[in-house]
């Protein structure tokens, strides 16, 4: 991989240089918050942020999207809306990238998903390293260092930001930025080293995966999924904010008085009491016990038996957004620590 | 471990957009039982009409303009291609709308998805069709592939119960195969109100006491309500049956068909891409099943 380094103080030289690749977006301070947003000045930026309200997954899958009008003489015709807008989004964690990368298993497959690859082939992704804090346990989910998703890669060491040059698209913007970049040298390395260490050692959280969905296996029946149940509110904050949770739903909306309209598809979440309805009125998950239980086990469970791996990357967002302070380490640590909750 | 996007292989096209239906004409609606209506349609468009080709036990995503989209076990067999026949009862909103459409009428077609049964295994062994209700719509399409090749298979057997004669879907055309040399025929219905039934009363287990299945060279495919699933696989498990022989068919909200909403989940597998045919013994390792 091409590795060179860019002096801090040419930050802001460059990111002018990256409108030429799509409109700018990066995290933005909101009401104590960050949220990933289109950049109205460089300075608005706040790279040193711990983790966005909403995942980068709302510019590849955004929470409501047409897929198709309808019209009586056309028939279904794809929309194609704002699905080519170029855009090159700054500053995203290394967890984020992973998390995308999942995503884009979800979205090929058998069945590629057009919409989900055309905006992901328009969204330029400018990665950046960071610091975990007291809810990242990105770590444990093997999600702390990214190898590609990116075009490009940036980690802080100190007077410059080395930067790893992931595509074509991203050496395209290293040589549009002129003299900016510098070969790396031995130091360099070294410093890299050093910051690499000190992340690691930085962690608070630590979960062991590897035997999770062994472990899940056999506490399917116990208490704790009925415990969580009646805690739960089924308001599918933690899907929402969840970097891999894509489920949706899909709607046709009409205009009163004809046949003309459109098929939108939107955010959905297995939380919701409808998710596992089927014509007829059965409900397959009709416990919030149920889905609650349900959701861990498709994260930690199930997505290992179809990809290899959880489709959970550590980012900390459900444990802060749950309004009733459901914590997924203290579950899985549950799970795997307490006989007396087991099969009770 | 996740696999490094290979920006080559693939280049978005919206053209292969696996949501946009393939418009078709309704061309037939066959009253077969109140609410349970055999719907006919053929591609508009020759070429998308040539294009379809199923495997019985696939499903299709059913778009009624103005109203959404469901999805739909396909009744027709392979074997008699060119028109489309989906067996749907009125049972939501889609279908409703589907039932207040006219023959000439237009509708959306995605598909055909889901695995099918394993119709390459199923050759040179006996097939036993096990169907209560509404069941009978996916297992159709099985038994007319299997009679149309016939010599691909050895011995065909069909149980096949309802409530009552009026209840029953396909009626005529399964009457007219209890006299068929080469397929067993057992239908039954659990009463006869109208005195004239010509074959069996009695609960569809009892079929089993009928005629011999013979464990070791059959496949069953199943497929009905809840209570169908839990008394038929008791009679087969009793007879000896592998749990990987019986093959049993699923339904589930799907939205998409394609394995992206997440809609179809059962335990760890999408109904729309793992199934809808699951065998026995996925379905008793995964919860939530039936």
């Amino acid at each position: 991989m091409k590795i060179l380094k860019l002096p801090k103080q040419q930050l802001d030289l460059f990111a002018s240089v990256l409108q030429q690749f799509g409109e700018v977006h990066a995290p933005v301070e909101r009401k104590g918050k960050y949220v990933f947003e289109h950049l109205e000045r460089w300075s608005d930026a706040a790279l040193d942020y711990d983790r966005t309200v909403l995942p980068p997954k709302k510019y590849v899958l955004p929470p409501r999207e047409t897929l198709l009008e309808y019209r009586r003489d056309t028939g279904y015709v794809p929309a194609t809306e704002d699905l080519n807008k170029k855009i090159v989004l700054f500053g995203v964690h290394p967890c984020d990238i992973y998390g995308l990368n999942i995503l884009d298993e979800v979205f090929a497959g058998k069945y590629p998903d057009p919409y989900y690859q055309t905006r992901r082939q328009n969204v330029a992704i400018i990665g950046i390293d960071c610091v975990p804090d007291e809810h990242c346990f990105c770590r444990s989910m093997r999600a702390d260092f990214v190898e590609h998703g990116f075009d490009l890669f940036l980690c802080d060491i100190g007077e410059y930001y080395l930067t790893f040059v992931g595509t074509a698209r991203g050496d395209d913007m290293v040589l549009s930025a002129g003299a900016l970049f510098e070969d790396v040298t031995r130091e360099d390395i070294d410093a890299y080293k050093r910051h690499s260490e000190a992340k690691r050692e930085a962690f608070k959280l630590d979960v062991e995966i590897r035997d999770l969905p062994e472990i899940f296996e056999m506490e399917y029946r116990a208490e704790i999924w009925e415990e969580l149940g009646q805690r739960c509110l089924s308001c599918g904050s933690c899907s929402m904010v969840c970097p891999t949770c894509y489920c949706y739903d899909v709607v046709d909306e009409v205009e009163l008085g004809s046949t003309e309209g459109r098929r939108v598809r939107q955010w959905d979440s297995c939380l919701f009491s409808t998710h596992a309805l089927v014509a007829g009125g059965d409900n397959f998950r009709e416990s919030r016990a149920s889905r609650i239980k349900f959701r861990f086990y498709h994260k930690q469970r199930g997505f290992v038996a179809e990809f290899g791996r959880p489709s959970c990357i550590g980012c900390g967002r459900c444990i802060v957004t749950c309004p009733v302070k459901i914590d997924i380490i203290e579950v899985i640590n549950q799970l795997r620590g307490a006989e007396h909750v087991a099969n009770a | 471990m996740l696999q490094m996007r290979d920006e080559i292989a693939y280049e978005p096209a919206l053209t292969e957009n696996p949501y946009l239906p393939k418009m078709a004409r309704l061309v037939n609606i066959y009253k077969m039982v109140a609410d349970n209506h055999l719907f006919t349609f053929r591609f508009l468009d020759d070429a998308q009409a040539a294009a379809f080709q199923h495997r019985p036990g696939q499903f299709v995503m059913l778009s009624v303009p103005g109203c959404g989209e469901a999805p739909i076990s396909i009744s027709s067999s392979p074997s008699r291609p060119g028109v489309l026949e989906l067996c749907v009862r009125r049972v939501g909103r889609l279908t409703s709308a589907l039932y207040r459409l006219n023959t000439g009428d237009v509708v959306g077609v995605r598909g055909p998805y889901g695995n099918g049964f394993p119709v390459e295994r199923i050759e040179g062994k006996d097939l036993l069709l096990v169907a209560g209700g509404l069941g009978m719509a996916p297992l159709r399409s099985l038994l007319w592939y299997a009679l149309d090749n016939r010599a691909r298979f050895v011995r065909i057997t069909l149980m096949y119960g309802a409530k009552t004669p009026r209840d029953m879907l396909f009626r005529e055309e399964f009457e007219s195969l209890v006299d068929r040399a080469d397929v067993t025929c057992l239908l039954t219905v659990d009463r006869d109100p109208s005195g004239t039934w010509r074959n069996h009363v009695g609960l569809l287990p009892t079929m089993f006491d009928m005629t011999t299945v013979d464990p070791a060279t059959t496949y069953a495919a199943v497929c009905g309500p809840p209570i169908v699933y839990r008394f038929v696989l008791e009679r087969l498990l009793a007879l000896g049956f592998a749990k990987d022989r019986i093959l049993m068919s699923l339904e589930r909200r799907m939205k998409c068909g394609v394995g992206k909403c997440g809609h179809c989940s059962v335990g760890y597998k999408y109904t729309c891409i793992h199934g809808p045919i699951f065998t026995y013994w996925d379905a008793m390792n995964l919860p939530e099943m039936i």
